[in-house]
């Protein structure tokens, strides 16, 4: 019970602005401006593939950091938004902007599917039912015609900006920075807002949450639906760039992936959840040699951060 | 749908169902005594699988293939599985009993996938063959021929089950067990030690969902490291239809989908391919509409 008992500090409401955060986070940001122009083709695929996970565990973040709802099966929003995306614009010609929307509304209906019934019950149920979540999309995917069965979607058009197409790794490096940008402002300001500091009392102590007027089910379900937005626009973006999809890219290890990251870097904080995210992106090119061994590899760390670093390598003050 | 058709669905739903249910009955424990869904609980009837075949294969060169090999394996695997269930109990639950529900979550995920990852990393991923020689006699009921091997599979799930209940509902341990369920606080103040009590039931549970992986090896006669991923969540689908933490729930559950899948996937506009998105939807219908089960009490989280 300890860490549950511990009472939240007065001001839920840090200093907008620390110079120990922003300092680096800014000198952070200026590297990744201009990384692709010194780095070559290699590098920065993997930095995009860090930013695509940036994107996704600042989303899983805001479920399993803000809102202490373990959600297994994120990849499948993830898939829901690449294949919205990618159905959309292959097979009845959208303009690729057009259809972000739409698979922002897409998550939104798989999450009030998903959510509305399970997070009425203990959060256990939420675990194992997205974990089921996440296989039975995999399983559609590969069976549905419109999805292109096993062998997966092609021909997805590149998106278009302003007449200009994206086409190259560099082209795709900026558009997912612009995405990760995007998205840490999104949780920076709905974790001040009156929403994100609903989530982090749900978190502590739903009693005392529902004690003092906060509807938690309503609460835990714009969490949800958050996070499977977020995702679902990263799945867009992942769409456009890979041209081709397959329901093997949103397996269930995917979503282990990606909640690693959130829990390596500290769960609940936004540098934290980005150090994550890059770890884990390069986790593939580390362990390029392990084979068989790579799953094992990413299971010992898990479950090591969570017996001996609970908090991760970078974790939450407030906490 | 033709009589035949009807028999032999309703044979392949009860033996499936049945192995639902043991596994079922595992998790259902396991949640009774400690409040937390054991996500390794399907890893551990992949794991029970793999030590049946490797004791089927070392016992198989004395006595063959045949019933006598089958039952050593049976029980050295629910042994030594149910022993791994303490380990894992005493090393990944046990420090995280009193950490935030979230932690405790995330370190059961972990423990599941080391058990998966272990597997995938000394098995290569490969599908080992469970060559077992048990023949193919039996009864034939219209033109369905059903085995003695079927029926001793559904008849030995039945009395693992119910020798589990009666431990349950009539020793001294099965009493100490109910009371830790109940409140685990005061069954340490009456003289209960609970850690022993919570180690049993991992040990119990391990062991019934290692016998469902023999079975389940044995009878369909491959073993392969991800067999445990989607039963462990029909487990879960049969311990919600039945009320989880409900003994007599957790095989009325397991059977229940069995026959569900087994008549569902027949249906002429489901298929097999749709049948495991037959299931989750069946969980998720339970789920809206009686999240306590069919034989459970309530669920709904209480602090």
């Amino acid at each position: 019970m300890t860490d549950e008992v511990r009472t939240m500090p007065a001001t839920a409401q840090p200093r907008l602005m620390r110079w120990s955060v922003v300092l680096p986070g800014l000198a952070a940001l200026a590297c990744a401006l201009v990384l692709p122009q010194f780095a070559n083709a290699y590098v920065t695929e993997v930095a995009t593939t860090a930013l695509l996970y940036v994107v996704l565990c600042l989303g899983l973040n805001i479920v399993v950091g803000y809102a202490g709802l373990l959600d297994l099966g994120y990849a499948a929003f993830f898939a829901v938004g690449a294949y919205t995306s990618g159905i959309l614009t292959a097979e009845f010609g959208f303009n690729f902007w057009l259809t972000i929307p739409v698979a922002m509304a897409a998550a939104c209906v798989a999450g009030i599917i998903i959510g509305a019934p399970t997070l009425r019950l203990r959060s256990d149920y939420l675990a194992i039912v997205t974990l089921g979540f996440g296989e039975i999309v995999r399983i559609i995917a590969r069976n549905l015609d419109i999805t292109g069965g096993a062998s997966g979607l092609i021909g997805i058009e590149r998106p278009e900006i302003f007449g200009f197409k994206l086409m190259q790794v560099q082209h795709f490096y900026y558009a997912f920075l612009v995405l990760a940008l995007l998205t840490a402002f999104v949780c920076l300001s709905v974790e001040r807002s009156r929403m994100g500091r609903a989530w982090f009392y749900v978190r502590y102590d739903e009693d005392a949450a529902a004690g003092i007027g906060i509807n938690r089910v309503t609460a835990k379900l714009q969490a949800y639906m958050m996070g499977a937005v977020i995702a679902s626009v990263a799945g867009c973006l992942y769409a456009a760039k890979m041209t081709a999809i397959s329901p093997e890219s949103f397996t269930f290890n995917q979503s282990l992936l990606i909640l690693l990251g959130v829990v390596l870097g500290g769960m609940g904080r936004i540098p934290g959840v980005v150090l994550g995210a890059v770890l884990v992106a390069l986790l593939p090119e580390v362990l390029r040699g392990a084979g068989t061994y790579r799953p094992l590899v990413t299971a010992v760390a898990l479950l090591a951060i969570m017996l001996f670093r609970p908090n991760g390598l970078w974790p939450d003050k407030r906490v | 749908m033709t009589l035949d058709l009807l028999i032999q669905q309703l044979v392949n739903g009860l033996i499936v169902g049945s192995f639902y249910a043991l596994i079922a009955l595992g998790y259902s424990m396991v949640f009774g005594v400690i409040k937390l869904l054991n996500f390794a609980h399907g890893d551990i009837y992949m794991n029970g699988a793999f030590v049946g075949l490797i004791v089927f294969s070392f016992v198989g060169i004395w006595v063959g293939n045949g019933w006598l090999g089958v039952v050593c394996a049976l029980l050295v695997s629910m042994l030594v599985v149910g022993l791994l269930g303490v380990v894992i109990e005493r090393f990944a639950y046990r420090p995280m009993r009193n950490a935030p529900r979230l932690s405790i979550l995330i370190t059961a995920l972990g423990a599941s996938m080391v058990l998966n990852g272990t597997a995938l990393a000394l098995t290569g991923g490969r599908h080992y063959a469970f060559n077992t020689d048990l023949g193919f006699a039996g009864v034939d009921i219209s033109t369905v021929h059903i085995t003695y091997t079927q029926m001793v599979l559904v008849a030995a799930s039945i009395a693992l089950m119910a020798g589990m209940q009666a431990f349950v509902s009539r020793t001294m341990y099965g009493k100490a067990m109910r009371a830790v369920s109940i409140d685990m606080g005061a069954s340490r103040l009456m003289g209960i030690d609970v850690d022993r009590v919570i180690a049993l039931t991992f040990f119990m549970g391990s062991a019934l969902a290692a016998g469902g992986g023999v079975m389940a090896g044995a009878y369909y006669g491959s073993v392969h490291f991800f067999m445990g991923f989607i039963m462990g969540l029909k487990a879960f689908t049969a311990a919600v239809i039945g009320g989880i933490g409900s003994v007599p729930g957790a095989m009325l559950g397991g059977l229940l989908l069995g026959l569900l899948e087994a008549f569902g996937s027949s249906l002429p506009f489901v298929g097999s391919e749709w049948r495991d998105v037959f299931v989750f939807g069946t969980l998720i219908l339970f789920l809206v509409f009686k999240p306590t089960g069919l034989l459970g009490r309530s669920v709904v989280e209480r602090v």
